[in-house]
């Protein structure tokens, strides 16, 4: 073995971690993984959140340093100091969160990632050369566009563009298609499979999608709480047998079955309008009819309105016109008005949308009912007694994993945030239930439960209004499903008659 | 007072001469403003850094007789104070704006205590070009007598709206106001970027401090700046960070500075100090006309500590 050498200059290479162990403090994140990813593959990660997933890619491109363990870059062992040693030996990660500057066009952005930008940067000339570097690429995006103006999928083409654009050619993508629509996935996926054939690329795709990895993936390498549970050739594997792996012996909540009708309507809107920061139409006059007993999902690639329209019903946004309708009775998300009509929200990021971060975990779970009997006497006088046997019984219920119930929520892990959020929400009578992205980065455990009690407050006659951008798990929970694009509902059907490729269609806008 | 030959047009005509004059600190503060914030940093301090400026130029000027040296001598003073800032805003957790108050507090506190003995004396001033040179009209010829720092002033708000689009420089600078991680994801020192700017900015604002003190209105006393940094400031959320709207918008404030003295000029002396407020009215009525609760302010640094 060679040490040091960079890898051929033209085509695909592959990289192997050879027993990677990293430890953070106590915390063993990885213990003795081993991946391999032939040259010229698609390679699969799989793994739940927390798994050692993004800890050994990023140990792979030199954020982190693994306490052990070696990485081989086209057969040859290189110590990687950090993410520049990487990007030298071609080497690029496209990460799940978008590193492209939304205020800039995208020829800036392109020419800014640049180890080599010009002192004064000539743009004809940069132009053109982007241009002719565009016409040699599978995608195409506008040069001259703000990124803040391009849709969620021509980001992540852009991403793309500029991992190639700086002549990498060994890409790791980090969840790419989790704000894409299943055609915009199939088709930059597509894309890059080509390109893969074609010898001139290796590919280590993060993922949780299976749909995604029996479609485009060689081969695989599914990680459990930082260790290795399996590898192999997709073509042998199964989605269930990778399942099962991923998980392990882990208990998931089994979810009731739907049962009961639809009744009376319960939650209307009527052309209801809502404004962006920007001010900006982003919810054109719609109007829907949730009836009790029923899971109406609304279904679309994020920042086409659903966070606005959701904003409106928890009284974080005003509408800016049309009505809202709870049994009947106009609805203006007050206090009083989201008590009398039983109310629950679960909205998207509920630690900063539901919690106060700073306080207690069981403050966070008394806040709809803190200044009543029996945590208040005479509306005032707090009875931080009855806050603390409160919490208590509802951690025990809803499985909430906190140290005390006085630690702060901030320090709880996403699906214990949720989870809380969840026993507040919903351990009373719920009439009406609006959830939006409610299992976004959450543990297959976390998921299971959060859809369990979903469906049970369904069951038990609640109207549930599901905004979620997983289709997947719209069409497994929602009794009619509702397309949003550009503000407006522009599909609607029963979910059992949906056609899975209409729903797509009208989530892209066509 | 008043000249009977030119009449009313006394009042444009002085405010245009008050645009040209009074306008030069607004603009050299709010464009060294916006560069600091463009780069995802709010310096509040330049009122206190102006009057630092004002002060060291004058004495400089006073000490070695050449004004230009004054000139050069508060922007090295405003550079320091604004390295000064960067670096306590470096250190974790601390908050630029609570940093931005102290340092006014500071520089203004700092220059009248070294300034006491510059009441007195005379320095050399700046000078300034006649460009009324054709006219016999003496209240066009006072208008049109431009120093020659406004004209630097007004060539940098095209050279730094351009540098923002085109230079390297400038491109690291807007990444590194519109998002830290792309710029750190780059292998770039967001501190770094940010410390040069708020020394650039630093700079830019003791400028105009040795404006106020060597030309107009040229002496220094401790009511010199009345609040034109802290004005300044504001202006550049007025200009949406836009270096050539910051020069509108000083000229306009300028403008609105000089309406009192104008309209006294020509005997309109009822309402005196209402006209003189003219300024702050301005700074009033925009922010009503441009902000509302309902939307987040276009073109603003997304690494901004008001905006995040």
């Amino acid at each position: 073995m060679i040490i040091g050498e960079p890898p051929p200059l033209v085509g695909a290479f592959g990289v192997d971690a050879i027993a990677m162990t990293m430890r953070f403090g106590d915390f063993l994140a990885l213990d003795n993984v081993e991946l391999k990813v032939r040259p010229g593959s698609f390679h699969a990660l799989l793994g739940e959140n927390g798994a050692g997933k993004s800890t050994l890619v990023k140990c792979i491109m030199g954020y982190y340093h693994a306490t052990e363990g070696d990485i081989l870059v086209g057969g040859r062992e290189q110590a990687i100091a950090n993410p520049k040693d990487a990007h030298a030996l071609g080497l690029g990660m496209v990460y799940q969160h978008f590193t492209l500057v939304p205020a800039m066009t995208v020829a800036e952005n392109l020419v800014l990632a640049r180890d080599d930008v010009p002192a004064v940067v000539n743009w004809p000339k940069e132009m053109k050369e982007l241009e002719a570097f565009l016409a040699r690429m599978p995608f195409k995006v506008p040069l001259s566009a703000k990124v803040s103006d391009i849709s969620a999928g021509e980001r992540q083409k852009c991403e793309i563009l500029k991992q190639l654009y700086l002549k990498r050619r060994f890409l790791i993508l980090d969840e790419p298609t989790s704000v894409l629509t299943p055609a915009e996935a199939d088709e930059v996926l597509g894309m890059l499979r080509d390109m893969v054939v074609k010898g001139e690329l290796t590919i280590l795709m993060i993922t949780h999608k299976f749909r995604e990895v029996m479609a485009f993936a060689d081969e695989v390498t599914i990680l459990r709480r930082g260790k290795l549970a399996g590898a192999g050739k997709v073509s042998e594997l199964t989605p269930d047998a990778m399942a099962r792996t991923m998980i392990g012996a882990e208990e998931l909540t089994v979810q009731p079955p739907r049962t009961g009708e639809a009744g009376k309507a319960r939650l209307e809107l009527a052309n209801v309008r809502a404004l962006d920061d920007a001010g900006a139409v982003a919810v054109h006059d719609v109007s829907l009819t949730v009836r009790a007993g029923e899971i109406v999902g609304i279904a679309g690639v994020s920042g086409n309105g659903q966070r606005q329209l959701v904003e409106v019903l928890a009284g974080q946004r005003e509408a800016e016109g049309g009505e809202i309708r709870v049994a009947g009775i106009p609805y203006h998300a007050s206090r009083e008005q989201m008590r009398r009509h039983k109310m629950s929200l679960l909205p998207e990021e509920p630690l900063k949308n539901a919690c106060v971060g700073g306080m207690s975990v069981a403050d966070n779970i008394a806040f709809r009912e803190f200044d009543r009997a029996p945590f208040a006497s005479g509306g005032w006088w707090l009875d931080r007694g009855a806050f603390r046997d409160d919490a208590k019984k509802k951690i025990g219920q809803y499985k909430i994993k906190t140290r005390t119930p006085e630690t702060p929520i901030s320090a709880l892990s996403g699906g214990n945030v949720q989870r809380a959020v969840l026993a507040r929400e919903l351990a009373g009578d719920v009439e009406v239930l609006i959830a939006a992205n409610p299992c976004f980065g959450l543990d297959f455990a976390a998921v299971a439960q959060i859809h369990a009690e979903i469906m049970a407050a369904r069951n038990r006659g609640a109207a549930v209004l599901l905004v979620s951008e997983d289709l997947d798990e719209l069409l497994e929970l929602s009794d009619r499903l509702v397309v949003m694009f550009h503000g407006e509902f522009v599909y609607e059907a029963r979910t059992s008659e949906a056609d899975l490729t209409e729903v797509g269609r009208h989530m892209a806008g066509h | 007072m008043a000249d009977g030959s030119i009449g009313l047009w006394t009042v444009p005509l002085a405010v245009l001469g008050g645009a040209i004059r009074v306008s030069t600190p607004f603009l050299f503060v709010s464009l060294g403003e916006c560069i600091t914030e463009r780069s995802g940093r709010i310096n509040l301090g330049l009122e206190g850094t102006l009057v630092m400026g004002a002060m060291s130029a004058y004495g400089i000027s006073y000490l070695t007789g050449s004004p230009w040296l004054g000139v050069l001598a508060a922007g090295i003073t405003g550079a320091l104070l604004g390295a000064l800032h960067a670096g306590i805003c470096s250190l974790p957790r601390v908050n630029d704006v609570a940093v931005g108050i102290a340092l006014m507090l500071f520089g203004t506190g700092l220059a009248f205590y070294l300034g006491k003995p510059l009441i007195e004396p005379t320095a050399p001033r700046l000078p300034a070009i006649d460009f009324g040179w054709w006219s016999d009209i003496p209240q066009v010829r006072a208008a049109l007598r431009v120093n020659v720092l406004f004209l630097i002033g007004v060539a940098l708000a095209p050279i730094l709206y351009w540098a923002f689009r085109t230079t390297r420089w400038g491109l690291l600078l807007r990444t590194a106001g519109e998002s830290s991680d792309a710029a750190r994801a780059m292998g770039h020192s967001v501190l770094l970027i940010r410390l040069r700017a708020t020394m650039v900015g630093g700079f830019l604002a003791g400028i105009g401090g040795s404006f106020l003190s060597l030309f107009y209105p040229g002496s220094w006393n401790e009511g010199l700046s009345s609040g034109q940094g802290i004005t300044a400031v504001a202006l550049v959320i007025f200009a949406r960070w836009d270096p050539l709207l910051c020069l509108w918008a000083s000229l306009a404030f300028g403008g609105a500075a000089a309406l009192g003295p104008a309209l006294q000029s020509v005997g309109v002396t009822s309402g005196y100090h209402l006209f003189n407020a003219a300024p702050y009215i301005l700074t009033l009525a925009i922010m009503i006309i441009t902000c509302s609760p309902k939307r987040t302010l276009t073109g603003a640094p997304a690494e901004l500590s008001i905006t995040r």
